[in-house]
């Protein structure tokens, strides 16, 4: 929790998009809601899935790794997504980054894991609202229907023209994460906003 | 698009995956010990077979695994796929798992035919309409000795409806409480809501539409639907749009449209309208809302599958709208549809491409229909991307003409699209008609106008014993012309006459005076995207055309497109592929309500193309392209023998309507000119799109600044409000420089410079890619990767590198940083930084899977600020107060954790200008505080930030290459005079084989070198070639090389350039001519070190 104290004013990709992102609820009367969900802690893991460290991670994490493609699993306030079959996003609240890190280091010990920080690489996007499938449609050519796309689900994938990390709403009626490089963040924020066109009244 | 299926995420698009060219091709045990012919064909030699091709893919956009596929290269069908490390599956697998067994086009053929059901009426739904008196009656023969009707300039013809001389007072779907005000070539018209721009002007007397591209003969309206080939018309407002056929543009209000003399003009405004793209997935995508496109949907509407319907029309009916039957079932069905919560019925959709794996695009006109009431908010066009598990294509069938005497007078028309006419819009397309046939079909067109008020003067038949129709007909009083064909028209803006005679004579016996000649030659299935499916066609004789035989993919054919052209064979076959389609993906399908049809007693068509008649009247194959049969008689007699090349020959089919109605013409009269079997000439080949899409649709939202993604750095804001002007470099946006009140781009940069050599400078060089290469065999694998040694690097240093590919050309450069025994933080530049990431991982997980390292990308983790300049350790030691500054302490090339302005930083000692310097790494969430400190700090000694160019021109004074344009992929280390970078140690690594090549050995190699111009204010552009001689010799001139970087430094006090050239190093000191413009410039080479060779600045 140490840099949630920090005195050095600290800026996420999207702050200057912050009014742009809440004016879209209100003028597509709830139909949907974006929002940028900066600063939290985001820490890539490798490792053996098959190996000792896996439970050992597993264990410090409290949440089992999963193992099979594009699933999450969630405990307490974090969250473990697939991103490749030795490959894993563990992401938890703002603030925790150091602390999640050095637990998983330390869970690992002198095993063949590696534990990179990887909190400001991507920002997250919230992509909610009745509408939310509809938008992300237009750029995502994953099929994003219910049966194909719910909860518990992700996918490395594409959306409009930048790569991302989706993630299916935590429950029904809650949102989309759409985790950006944070580089392309402002780009794919103008271009949601510009596809959430059709739906302002 | 292509699926390619990942084996851990499954099948995905081909665009998220990267080609890694032929797999099994292992890197060489020991490429020391092979000959260079060996190596050679290592580098540079891959099979290149027909048929199963093992390769290696990588899921570039997903997992970002490599994999290995085997893929036809005949079809592009991928035949499996495994993991690297596993073994290549033999071929006997590979035939168990092909998928590439041919389907037919329906399941389970059915009969061409119902059974007939004699005594049924023919025309179900029109039971109730009241036949008029007979016909053809009217009085006097007309002047000419002509049968029948009076012409019509003198007619005060039946069926006027209102304003509109040619609308009939009931019929039609047209709303009469929504009228539209229209113009159409300076002309004011009105029409009706549910009219096309077609309809519309045919009720207000207008058939002509234009003229004919080549011979500017008169034109008109031909057809009711796309396969138009005459009437396509500019619009001129709302906004302005060429070629768009008149037939398909519904009519609203303030529509203005003008005739074109075949060809269309560009707006020159920028379009303001939106348009988009949108992805969907369906269990079963139903191309057509027809009799058997109604059907399919139906059968699949209840069971829960996901189903898509997409028709180009605004309602639902096809067919069934132009011959007014069943529409109660065409209305209940529309309804169900609509109700049913996984069903998406998209109406004024034109599917347009069939593309491999069942991906199918189509257009969605969404509010071309609205003109000016179009909201602003609403894309104009949607282009929908489908991935559809099954396909059932109900596209029905185009009528075609016939090859006769002068058959494109305004007035001619296709049988079934006047019928359509008349029963959907209420319109009569003439007074007066005749009917030229050689199929039933046209029977009902005929009795339709007729009930509706047209004067039917005869049915010409080619057919000797035309069948039940003709009875019909005569019953109905038309006098029905058996064994006859017409021979001639006349009229000019209009048809006044056509004549007749007995089928194969040239001279006609009998001409009748009318306005409107209807004309079927035939039905064609509309097999286009059958065939862009990659399925193949057959000839069948029955129906005189090429109809859907087998495909690889899951795709079904049904009703016309299938050549089933009876009503209740096409709602039985529609119903039976829905079925079969939903059942195939586990659904239960219920079995739909389908209306009972009475069939219809046929008699056989038969196969014309061309007819005789007078001589010298052009008999036109191609309409749009004024394409005659006499032209294709030229093609055939200048030895041409196949469809495509006199297609290519004449542009028979080439047009904007790809020769909707000509293609079958033409390829029937080129097998009659040949003396060979249509069936055996085939035609030409369907591409898509099936209807012309605009630019616009295709571009969607990726136009303007979404065209491609803009990437920038945390500092981007600063730098914009602090007037940098950018330079794209890949997806970046760099500051490029910085310019102050009055200054041009060269004081700015002149400027910058003399900040950074003089004082302190900074730069924001985030866009740096950065890898983070953990793991106990991460220097290994360095050492692997890099020209020079990583291993030996110590903790807390840093060292710079070269990565070659395997042929030994410099790839890519940077910064390798030693965090921990096992972990390094690697820098490439910028534009590479995806490409050097894929690099390592195809080399880690493909060849060297045994290695212990992992790889990771942090380029956004980490925001990097150049600090530059002697006074930059000033400028940093009042920021940094724990950290010890001095060279001692802080030495050249080491890293060293600290806090800056209190802020985590990890600062190098890095130096890209030869200049004392620091780059700071620090949390992009913290940047703009580090940068404001530094900028704050820096003050009193007058930092400057300083862009790209300021940076280029400080390494270039420094004879430092940047990759990428001082290299091309033909430049090896030593090319670069850097030899030193090339490690003599190690065993091996990639590229060091190709250094021992004949050909990177060789004397007159390009090497980098410096350029200076004789005259220090003359500045050679970048790319300017050098030669030897004071004078240009006659080409070809010798070569040396050229310039690869230019630009004045403050410096230096004049221009400098680097330079690839032959032999470069050994040629320091001579003269050599740059040719700019019409001069010949005189350069000196010089060493690429021009400023402070001795290298006594970095340390400051």
């Amino acid at each position: 929790m140490a840099d949630a104290v920090r005195p050095v004013p600290r800026r996420s990709p999207l702050a200057h998009a912050a009014d742009r992102l809440a004016a879209v609820s209100r003028d597509t009367g709830g139909a949907l809601h974006l929002a940028e969900l900066p600063f939290l802690a985001q820490i890539g893991v490798r490792l053996d899935p098959k190996g000792a460290a896996a439970d050992a991670v597993g264990l410090v994490l409290g949440l089992q790794l999963p193992v099979e493609p594009h699933t999450v699993v969630r405990a307490g306030n974090l969250t473990a997504l697939w991103l490749g079959p030795d490959e894993w996003l563990v992401l938890g609240p703002p603030g925790s980054r150091q602390d999640l890190e050095s637990r998983i280091r330390e869970a690992a010990g002198d095993a063949f894991v590696s534990v990179t920080d990887v909190s400001a690489q991507r920002t997250t996007l919230l992509v909610g609202g009745p509408r939310a499938r509809d938008l992300l449609a237009h750029g995502c050519a994953l099929d994003l229907h219910p049966r194909a796309f719910s909860t518990g689900r992700c996918a490395q994938t594409t959306l409009a023209r930048a790569q991302v990390v989706l993630v299916a709403p935590e429950e029904p009626g809650a949102g989309f994460q759409v985790l950006v490089r944070s580089s392309f963040a402002g780009y794919l924020t103008d271009w949601l906003l510009d596809a959430a066109t059709e739906w302002r009244a | 698009m292509l699926l390619i299926p990942c084996p851990w995420c499954g099948p995905r698009d081909e665009a998220e995956f990267h080609y890694g060219g032929q797999a099994h091709v292992p890197y060489p045990q020991d490429p020391a010990s092979l000959s260079d012919k060996e190596w050679a064909r290592y580098l540079f030699f891959r099979d290149n077979p027909k048929g199963p091709f093992a390769e290696r893919w990588s899921h570039a956009a997903g997992c970002r695994r490599w994999f290995n596929a085997v893929r036809d290269t005949s079809t592009n069908e991928i035949l499996t796929v495994y993991r690297p490390g596993e073994d290549r599956p033999s071929s006997e697998d590979l035939s168990l798992t092909a998928t590439s067994q041919q389907r037919p086009a329906t399941s389970q053929p059915l009969p061409a035919t119902s059974q007939p059901r004699p005594g049924s009426p023919a025309r179900p739904a029109f039971e109730d309409e009241a036949r008029p008196g007979p016909t053809g009656v009217q009085g006097a023969e007309p002047p000419g000795g002509a049968e029948g009707a009076a012409p019509l300039e003198d007619g005060t013809g039946r069926g006027g409806g209102g304003d509109h001389p040619f609308r009939h007072p009931t019929r039609g779907r047209i709303d009469r409480t929504a009228p539209l005000k229209f113009t159409f070539d300076g002309t004011e018209y009105q029409g009706y809501r549910g009219d096309t721009l077609a309809s519309a002007l045919l009720a207000n007397g207008v058939i002509q539409t234009g003229t004919s591209i080549k011979l500017g003969r008169p034109r008109g309206i031909f057809s009711a639907g796309v396969e138009e080939p005459n009437a396509v018309i500019q619009i001129e407002e709302p906004f302005p749009e060429p070629m768009l056929p008149a037939t398909t543009v519904e009519l609203y209000d303030g529509l203005v449209a003008s005739s074109l003399p075949g060809q269309g003009r560009l707006a020159t405004e920028p379009d303001p309208a939106r348009y988009d793209a949108v992805h969907a997935h369906c269990d079963l995508l139903v191309v057509g809302a027809g009799p058997a496109g109604l059907a399919a949907a139906a059968a699949a509407a209840r069971s829960g599958a996901r189903v898509i319907l997409a028709d180009d029309q605004p309602e639902p009916g096809g067919s069934l709208l132009g011959t007014g039957e069943l529409l109660d079932w065409v209305a209940e069905t529309g309804r169900e549809l609509a109700a049913a919560p996984e069903v998406r019925v998209l109406h004024r959709t034109t599917v347009f491409g069939h593309y491999d794996d069942n991906h199918l695009l189509a257009v969605e006109r969404r509010t071309n229909h609205l003109g000016a009431q179009a909201p602003a908010h609403v894309s104009r066009e949607r282009v929908w991307r489908i991935r559809a598990r099954h396909v059932v294509l109900a596209t029905g069938a185009h009528e075609r003409s016939l090859a006769f005497a002068d058959n494109d007078r305004p007035g001619v028309m296709l049988a079934a699209s006047a019928r359509s006419y008349v029963n959907r819009h209420g319109v009569l397309p003439g007074r007066h008609a005749v009917v030229f046939t050689t199929n039933d079909s046209a029977y009902a067109a005929a009795l339709d106008l007729a009930a509706a008020g047209v004067e039917v003067a005869a049915i010409v038949d080619t057919r000797p014993e035309p069948g039940p129709w003709a009875d019909r007909a005569r019953d109905a009083g038309i006098e029905v012309l058996t064994g006859h064909a017409v021979t001639g028209t006349e009229g000019g803006e209009r048809l006044t006459a056509v004549s007749v005679a007995p089928y194969g004579e040239a001279t006609a016996r009998r001409e009748f005076a009318v306005d409107l000649l209807l004309v079927s030659g035939g039905w064609n299935p509309v097999a286009h995207l059958f065939s862009q499916a990659g399925g193949k066609l057959r000839y069948d004789d029955t129906l005189g055309s090429f109809v859907p035989d087998t495909c690889r993919q899951a795709v079904e054919v049904a009703g016309g497109a299938n050549g089933v052209l009876d009503l209740a064979g096409a709602l039985a076959e529609g119903a039976a592929a829905g079925a079969r389609a939903i059942e195939a993906v586990g659904y239960t399908c219920e079995v739909p309500r389908l209306p009972d049809v009475a069939a219809v007693p046929q008699a056989p068509p038969m196969q014309v193309f061309l007819v005789p008649g007078a001589a010298g009247a052009p008999r036109f194959v191609d309409l749009q392209r004024d394409v005659t049969v006499d032209d294709l008689a030229r093609a055939t007699g200048a030895g041409l023998r196949s469809v495509e090349h006199t297609k290519r020959y004449t542009t028979a089919g080439t047009a904007n309507d790809q020769g909707k109605t000509s293609g079958l013409l033409s390829s029937g009269i080129v097998a009659e000119l040949l003396g060979v079997d249509i069936s055996a000439l085939g035609t030409t080949t369907f591409r898509p799109p099936y209807t012309p899409v605009s630019f616009a649709a295709l571009a969607g939202r990726h136009r303007g600044a979404l065209l491609d993604p803009i990437r920038v750095t945390a500092l981007h804001e600063w730098h914009v409000e602090h007037g940098a002007l950018f330079e794209n470099v890949g997806q970046w946006k760099r500051p490029w420089y910085y310019p102050r009140d009055g200054e041009d781009m060269e004081a700015a940069v002149l400027r910058e410079c003399r900040a950074a050599r003089e004082g302190v400078a900074f730069m924001d060089a985030s866009t740096l890619g950065k890898i983070d290469v953990q793991g106990p065999d991460a220097g290994v694998f360095l050492d692997r990767l890099y020209t020079n040694m990583m291993s030996t690097l110590k903790v807390g240093m840093i060292r710079y590198g070269v990565m070659c590919r395997a042929d030994g050309m410099v790839f890519d450069d940077g910064t390798v940083i030693r965090l921990a025994p096992d972990r390094f933080l690697v820098t490439t530049t910028t534009g590479n930084a995806a490409t050097v990431l894929d690099w390592m991982e195809e080399w880690l997980q493909t060849e060297w899977p045994e290695l212990r390292v992992h790889c990771t990308s942090v380029t956004e983790q980490w925001a990097t600020v150049a600090l530059v300049g002697p006074r930059s350790r000033e400028v940093l030691a009042g920021l940094a107060p724990t950290l010890a500054v001095d060279n001692d302490s802080f030495p050249f090339m080491a890293w060293r954790d600290t806090t800056v302005a209190g802020i985590d930083a990890r600062i190098c000692r890095i130096s890209f200008s030869g200049e004392l310097a620091y780059e700071i790494n620090v949390s992009p969430w913290e940047a703009l505080a580090l940068w404001e400190a530094l900028y704050e700090a820096g003050r009193p000694y007058g930092i400057t930030p300083y862009g790209t160019e300021t940076m280029h021109v400080l390494r270039a004074e420094k004879g430092y290459p940047i990759v990428g344009q001082d290299t091309d992929g033909t430049v090896t280390p030593q090319d670069l005079g850097m030899s030193w970078v090339v490690s003599k140690k190690k065993p091996d690594f990639v590229g060091k084989r190709s250094f021992a090549r004949a050909d990177t050995v060789r004397p007159d190699r390009k090497h980098l070198v410096g350029l200076l111009p004789e005259d220090p204010g003359t500045f050679l552009p970048e790319g300017t070639h050098l030669v030897a001689d004071s004078e240009l010799p006659a080409p070809p001139v010798p070569m040396l090389g050229h310039v690869t970087s230019s630009y004045r430094s403050a410096a230096l006090g004049r221009t400098f350039a680097l330079a690839l050239i032959k032999g470069g190093r050994d040629r320091i000191g001579e003269r050599l001519y740059a040719p700019v413009g019409d001069r010949l410039v005189p350069v000196t080479v010089a060493s690429p070190v021009l400023y402070d060779p001795e290298g006594a600045r970095r340390d400051g």
